[in-house]
């Protein structure tokens, strides 16, 4: 069975829908971790028929991925998949990250925008390719994609992963995790939806957070 | 002749020093931090009534000014300082992030 995890802040607009098309291609294990939303994010997800978590205050994207995975785990899953809930993501790539996780090929599948066919703008994919030369420094990994929310992990590797990083940093926690752990895996191509009206500087603005929580990380460590 | 500064300096030495040992009283800080602290006013007090005794400190360390003895500690310190902030803030932020999560997961 496949668990889909959502971290959701402020996505009462796009959740519910998100919810229902994943329900649609046939995955109706979803848990929603609301985190700390000033709007009606939970009950947009509770109505769309997803499991609710809620953080009273708002802990960042990779503290709210982390209380999905661990909540994910114990309802027995076969693959536990982390999806954005903003509508990037397509929900038939899900069987994409989850093929190789289930045939043992890999504990980890991360979706790579980079090997499917994404139209990614030219500025993201500057910030974002900026982001894959960093992890190749900082962690020795080349990846073609570094920053992708698209990603599955076999129950084992979900029961072991311990995210630090609460906020944007997480991406490249895992990774070096992977790394450090000596963890099997793989990239699958995937499609990145450029479309959305949410794509505006708000998401160049979250590009630069992820660029400054991955330098100031490994300052940290 | 005493100057300005003399006297503005070991008033705040005073102040600062009253405040760490409220601070001990209180219980908030333990009596290692409050000798700590005690240490560096009372340090600052004793140079501000006799600056023409700290070259010959700052000479022991090999520094050639007086003055500058200060400048150096004080940035030591600082940077000591904002990094224990740094990490007792990180020790916070995960107890919280536990707290919230757990919350969240009942």
């Amino acid at each position: 069975m496949v668990w889909v995890v959502i971290a959701a802040f402020n996505e009462a607009a796009t959740i519910g829908t998100v919810v229902k098309d994943l329900a649609d291609h046939g995955y109706k294990n979803v848990i929603v971790v609301d985190d700390g939303s000033q709007d009606a994010t939970s009950k947009a997800a509770k109505e769309a028929g997803a499991v609710t978590l809620t953080h009273g205050v708002n802990r960042g994207q990779g503290a709210a991925l982390q209380t999905g995975i661990e909540y994910a785990t114990t309802k027995n899953p076969d693959v536990i998949v982390t999806f954005d809930a903003d509508g990037q993501h397509r929900p038939e790539d899900i069987q994409a990250v989850v093929k190789p996780v289930k045939e043992g090929k890999a504990q980890i599948a991360f979706g790579s925008r980079f090997l499917g066919k994404s139209d990614v703008p030219l500025l993201r994919k500057i910030l974002l390719k900026a982001g894959i030369a960093l992890v190749w420094i900082f962690y020795g990994v080349k990846m073609t994609d570094a920053h992708n929310g698209l990603r599955a992990f076999s129950p084992e590797a979900a029961e072991n992963l311990n995210l630090r990083s609460d906020r944007m940093g997480h991406a490249s926690e895992i990774i070096e995790w992977v790394r450090r752990e000596k963890i099997p895996y793989m990239e699958v191509p995937v499609v990145i939806k450029y479309h959305t009206s949410r794509q505006g500087h708000g998401s160049y603005l979250q590009a630069v957070r992820v660029f400054v929580d991955m330098v100031w990380r490994k300052l940290t460590q | 002749m005493i100057s300005i500064i003399q006297v503005i300096a070991v008033v705040f030495g005073l102040f600062a020093w009253s405040r760490a040992w409220l601070r001990w009283k209180g219980r908030e800080i333990t009596i290692g931090e409050f000798f700590f602290w005690s240490f560096c006013w009372l340090a600052l007090i004793l140079v501000a009534f006799f600056p023409q005794k700290s070259p010959y400190f700052a000479n022991i360390l090999g520094i050639q000014r007086g003055v500058d003895i200060f400048v150096y500690l004080g940035v030591t310190l600082l940077f000591y300082l904002v990094f224990r902030m740094y990490v007792r803030m990180e020790k916070m932020e995960q107890a919280l992030t536990k707290i919230v999560r757990e919350l969240a997961k009942k």
